[in-house]
């Protein structure tokens, strides 16, 4: 490393900013890049890694800032033109055409002549020659589809790899590898490395960053939270730096935890789990208690919510609410035996966007009473208004659809619809995502009421403050395990950090 | 073996079978008379379908095939009364179709609409030009399409290779060039394979869509010529459903209708496959020509299966 502080960087991109329409993607943020260094890129959901690599691929323009390229200011319109000048990307799902030859698909590319004439002889050794520089030997004629995933993700980088190639970005490259596909990525890595290749490095894994990484930067709500040497910086204050916020409003509600201790038994998971999603675990959720589940991006924080709701099958263990045996329930069931489930992404899974407020709060009802029975028009208006009050909803009536309101508001749908239902056992996975921190407070102050009137929770976030603030228990989940459980007055961020990086690793 | 050359073998196995079979049945079958006859009367339906190969290989469709038959085969009707060389009609021709091609294959990827609507409407504005042009069946008298009858190369037994066949089989090497021996043809693979990741590996999709539909446009303004050439005459209906057949032809020449799998070389055979069968059905004499129809129809459904039959197995080695 002592080889880049002589260097002069390849890649500088100075004030980055990028707006979406409502969100501020970037701002303000600072990348640089060495020639022989591999520098890890870190940030959970929306932290604005994607957006960054985008505009420095040519993919995304920039509104503010600028980028340089060996000290010359460069501008990208497209993924070609960041190509020629050498910058080339991996993306997270493989991008080769299945059906074709290894041999094709090397094959194809940007290219002055179209109607070139292809000398299938040339292009197989010239296919061998780039495969053979990440140590690949396989039959090229054979369809990429025949083979698995790591060689596939070899032969994407081979396709990335030009001559004249000095920057490589690879997007979550190990997703899909196990542990001995990527310590050959690994080692193909640490060779391009060695040849003067500036390669970033984008994961959620942190020994992956730790083995691997010479510098480290963390994202975090689309800004620069600190650039650090990976041998400077402790797994803790990493972690920290990912995921810490400082919340005041949510501070004061501490105060209203309950006093009372927890009720009687609602739900009992035992060594409940699914291969390959997250190893069995054990979960108690008692009446009136808020159950936090802290960890980092892809630890299993939201497939133990969709365990527990039946939205991901279990292949192991059991599951009681309320005395019951629910093992092996489906989503309908488990709503028709009071559990509600607030899904992470209330787009794609909670909310139908064209529909008012009155129907998508009706729908979980709906769902419960059985669709012949439909509930009197009249009664539905009622549901709805008692909702958007107690709620707090900002809109002038019931009938506006859900699409035109605002994040906050969509979230507060959806927990009504939860609510409507009136559920003994609530699940929550990320249920400030994307949404300003008024009603983030509002939200997290909510939870807390429910609480007291005796419902049960279970709140999955990427934000510990949220978790520590909402929490009268707290499960840590760490690489598709749950590791461990943290109460009553322990519960604050040091030990949740603490217990997330491993208590092996205190000493990074 | 490799796999993929699984549904060519399939193809000319068909092919062949059906062959033997006709031989067991009539004298004189099994000969070059036959094959070369099949090859000539064949000729256009095979030399749309090696355009329409190409377009299905990339994923897309083009229903214009049948009336820019007709619209060709008028306009070398009219302009042959006016007094044009039938040649010079030809080029002229072929230069529209390949552009009315490129400006398809423009709107699909400019506009992003879905292929078959884009050509449905060429399909319909072309069979309109049609009766714009005449009404009537026009017969063309130029010395040249006695030429053109008469041009023939012997084949060892009695059989002759006539010129439709020979124009069809150059257009065939031609075909074949582009498709497996040019950066295009790789590119059109890409795009049926996966237009998506085509674009992210740095293929220029909308460049190659305009080509793909040329290349389409060019095949069919061709079949064209030789259908006017080989009827003499020009009929303002003439080609109608005439794109199904070549469709058809592709698809029991191997190449998935889904795109991204397929040889030129098979469309040959697929073409062959069905002119047989017609073949076939002639010399029974008893059978009328409804039998045509209910056999192409029971043996591209069992191609089909066979199809997605072999795919499946494939899809299946690829996720291990």
């Amino acid at each position: 490393m002592n080889a880049t502080a002589i260097d002069k960087p390849r890649v500088e991109m100075r004030s980055i900013g990028k707006s979406f329409p409502g969100v501020r993607a970037l701002s303000n943020v600072d990348f640089t890049l060495y020639p022989g260094e591999v520098h890890a890129l870190l940030g959970e959901n929306g932290a604005g890694k994607s957006t960054l690599i985008k505009i420095l691929t040519g993919a995304l323009n920039r509104d503010a800032g600028e980028i340089r390229l060996d000290g010359k200011a460069v501008n990208f319109n497209s993924t070609g033109e960041a190509q020629a000048h050498g910058i080339s990307t991996v993306y997270q799902e493989v991008n080769l055409i299945p059906a074709m030859s290894v041999t094709k698909n090397l094959t194809l590319g940007p290219s002055r002549d179209a109607l070139g004439v292809i000398s299938w002889g040339k292009a197989r050794k010239r296919a061998r020659e780039k495969l053979s520089r990440l140590k690949l030997n396989i039959d090229t004629e054979q369809p990429v589809g025949s083979f698995s995933v790591a060689v596939q993700q070899l032969v994407a980088i081979a396709h990335a790899l030009d001559d004249d190639t000095s920057v490589l970005v690879l997007d979550e490259p190990t997703a899909s590898l196990d542990a001995q596909e990527t310590a050959t990525l690994f080692a193909i890595i640490r060779d391009l490395k060695a040849r003067g290749m500036a390669i970033v490095f984008i994961t959620h894994f942190l020994d992956q960053v730790y083995e691997i990484s010479d510098r480290i930067s963390v994202l975090r709500n689309g800004n620069l939270v600190g650039t650090h040497m990976a041998s400077e910086i402790s797994r803790q204050d990493l972690i920290s730096e990912m995921i810490g916020r400082e919340l005041g409003e949510v501070e004061a509600t501490l105060a209203h935890k309950a006093e009372s201790g927890p009720g009687k038994q609602k739900l009992v998971a035992r060594d409940l789990g699914r291969k390959r999603t997250l190893k069995p675990f054990d979960l108690t959720l008692h009446a009136g208690e808020v159950v936090g589940l802290a960890g980092l991006l892809g630890s299993g924080r939201t497939e133990m919510t969709k365990l527990v709701f039946g939205a991901i099958r279990s292949d192991s263990g059991e599951l009681h609410v309320d005395g019951q045996d629910m093992s092996g329930a489906t989503p309908r069931r488990s709503l028709a035996s009071g559990i509600a489930f607030c899904p992470e992404d209330r787009k794609a899974e909670g909310l139908v966007g064209d529909l008012s407020i009155r129907e998508n709060i009706m729908l979980s009802m709906q769902a419960k009473r059985g669709w012949l029975r439909q509930l009197p028009r009249r009664e539905q208006e009622k549901i709805a208004g008692e909702m958007i009050r107690a709620l707090g909803i900002a809109t002038p009536d019931a009938e506006k659809p859900v699409r035109q309101l605002s994040g906050g508001n969509q979230q507060k749908v959806v927990l009504a619809r939860a609510l409507a239902s009136n559920p003994g056992i609530l699940l929550l996975d990320e249920p400030t995502r994307g949404i300003d921190v008024g009603a983030h407070a509002e939200i997290i102050t909510l939870i807390r009421k429910l609480c007291n009137e005796g419902m049960a929770l279970l709140v999955a976030s990427s934000e510990l403050d949220e978790i520590v603030a909402a929490s009268d228990r707290v499960a840590v989940l760490r690489d598709r395990e749950k590791v461990g459980e943290i109460d009553g007055a322990d519960i604050n961020r040091d030990n949740i950090i603490r217990m997330i990086a491993g208590d092996d690793s205190g000493q990074h | 073996m490799s796999k993929k050359y699984l549904p060519l073998v399939a193809t000319i196995a068909v092919f062949l079978a059906l062959f033997l079979v006709g031989g067991s049945m009539y004298r004189n079958f099994l000969s070059t008379l036959v094959l070369g006859n099949i090859l000539a009367d064949n000729a256009f339906i095979i030399i749309a379908a090696i355009g329409a190969t190409f377009v299905i290989l990339s994923g897309g469709i083009d229903l214009s095939i049948g009336s820019m038959i007709g619209f060709v085969g008028v306009c070398m009707a009219v302009l042959d009364r006016m007094g044009w060389h039938p040649l010079a009609t030809a080029a002229v021709m072929i230069c529209f179709g390949i552009l009315y091609g490129a400006l398809q294959g423009f709107i699909i990827d400019y506009c992003d609409i879905q292929p078959f609507i884009v050509t449905l409407a060429g399909l319909f504005l072309l069979r309109g030009l049609c009766f714009m042009v005449t009404l009537d069946s026009v017969p063309i008298r130029h010395d040249f399409v006695d030429l053109y009858a008469s041009a023939k190369i012997p084949l060892p037994g009695r059989g002759v290779l006539r010129s439709s066949a020979i124009v069809m089989l150059a257009a065939l090497a031609l075909a074949i060039f582009i498709a497996h021996f040019t950066r295009f043809g790789n590119n059109v693979y890409a795009i049926g394979g996966d237009k998506e990741s085509a674009r992210l590996m740095g293929v220029n999709v909308r460049r190659t869509t305009i080509g793909i539909y040329a290349i389409g446009g060019f095949y069919s303004a061709l079949a064209g010529v030789v259908y006017a050439l080989y009827t003499s005459s020009g009929y303002p209906l003439a080609g109608s459903t005439l794109e199904l057949s070549a469709i058809a032809a592709v698809v029991l020449g191997g190449t998935l209708l889904t795109g991204g799998v397929g040889m030129v070389a098979g469309t040959l055979f697929g073409g062959m496959i069905l002119g047989l069968i017609s073949t076939l059905i002639i010399f029974h004499g008893s059978l009328n020509s409804a039998w045509i129809m209910i056999s192409s129809g029971v043996l591209l459904f069992a191609f089909i299966v066979l199809h997605r039959f072999l795919v499946s197995s494939f899809d299946l080695r690829g996720t291990s």
